[in-house]
């Protein structure tokens, strides 16, 4: 019998660890776009808080409950990860699986601002873009969703078709801030 | 150039893409004969000054806007969401 493993994205191409930025593979996990039909924004954000403890996030924002996150995903649209939709949203919104879709990795370290400042033209500074936030942007010319995760980490979803790119363009960008960081030769 | 997207905020305009005047909005009545449609189609204001554009933040949100800019300046004005401006239908 022929037994199918499943692949990820990045299989073969990560972790990378770089001038002390690391970049992983986030694990795969179910993601669910959520895209509320109109006028039923309400009882979606009730059902919810019902079935997931989670608020509907605003534009640019992430809302949390334990393992579950809702991460704003665009105009009228949120991605549920970290959890199984519960079939009493399909009343109020679109549920599409997206799992296959996206390539998920998380960028980490101290330098790992200035990496991602070569590739996206988000302003990332503490007051703009804090632990929570979330941006529909781009990485170098490709659509992406930014979230920071952590002080120090952030996680990035590009389309899983693109995943080699996603990687070799965060990977250049790597090597470039940890050239930089070398002392200058005497 | 910077676009202030009503959901976004202010990015870097080469996450947008340009579509042409606003009054693509303006759609005339089916009946409303060949001169309208021709008008509609085909005529556009030049103006050197303000302008009403339709920007599509493709990048970012997917949200089409209207974006009020200076042709002359190239300086962006009031910047809405599409629906707002048109309104949308449930
Ligand atoms: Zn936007």
């Amino acid at each position: 019998m022929i037994e199918l493993k499943p692949l990820s994205p990045a299989t073969g191409l990560l972790p990378l660890d770089i001038g002390g930025v690391t970049l992983r593979e986030a694990e795969m996990a179910a993601l669910t776009l959520i895209a509320p039909y109109m006028g039923r924004e309400a009882q979606l954000t009730e059902a919810l808080e019902a079935a997931h403890g989670l608020g509907w996030p605003q534009a640019g924002e992430t809302s949390a409950s334990g393992a579950a996150r809702l991460i704003w995903f665009g105009r009228k649209q949120a991605v549920l990860v970290g959890a199984a939709a519960s079939a009493k949203l399909a009343a109020h919104a679109a549920l599409t699986d997206q799992s296959d879709a996206w390539s998920c990795v998380v960028l980490e370290g101290a330098g790992a601002r200035d990496v991602l400042a070569r590739l996206a033209p988000l302003d990332m500074r503490d007051v703009a873009f804090p632990v929570g936030a979330t941006a529909r942007t781009e990485v170098f010319h490709m659509a992406c969703s930014i979230t920071r995760i952590e002080a120090q980490s952030w996680q990035i979803m590009g389309f899983r078709s693109m995943a080699k790119t996603l990687v070799h363009d965060l990977q250049v960008a790597m090597e470039g801030v940890a050239a930089r960081a070398k002392p200058a030769l005497t | 150039m910077r676009i202030a997207c009503p959901l976004c905020g202010e990015r870097d305009s080469r996450e947008f893409s340009y579509k042409g005047h606003a009054l693509a909005l303006e759609r005339p009545a089916e009946d409303a004969g060949v001169a309208a449609w021709d008008d509609y189609l085909h005529n556009r204001d030049n103006p050197a000054g303000l302008t009403q554009e339709l920007w599509f933040h493709d990048m970012g949100c997917a949200s089409w806007l209207v974006a009020e800019r200076n042709t002359v300046t190239h300086e962006f004005g009031a910047v809405r969401l599409a629906e707002d401006v048109k309104g949308a239908k449930p």
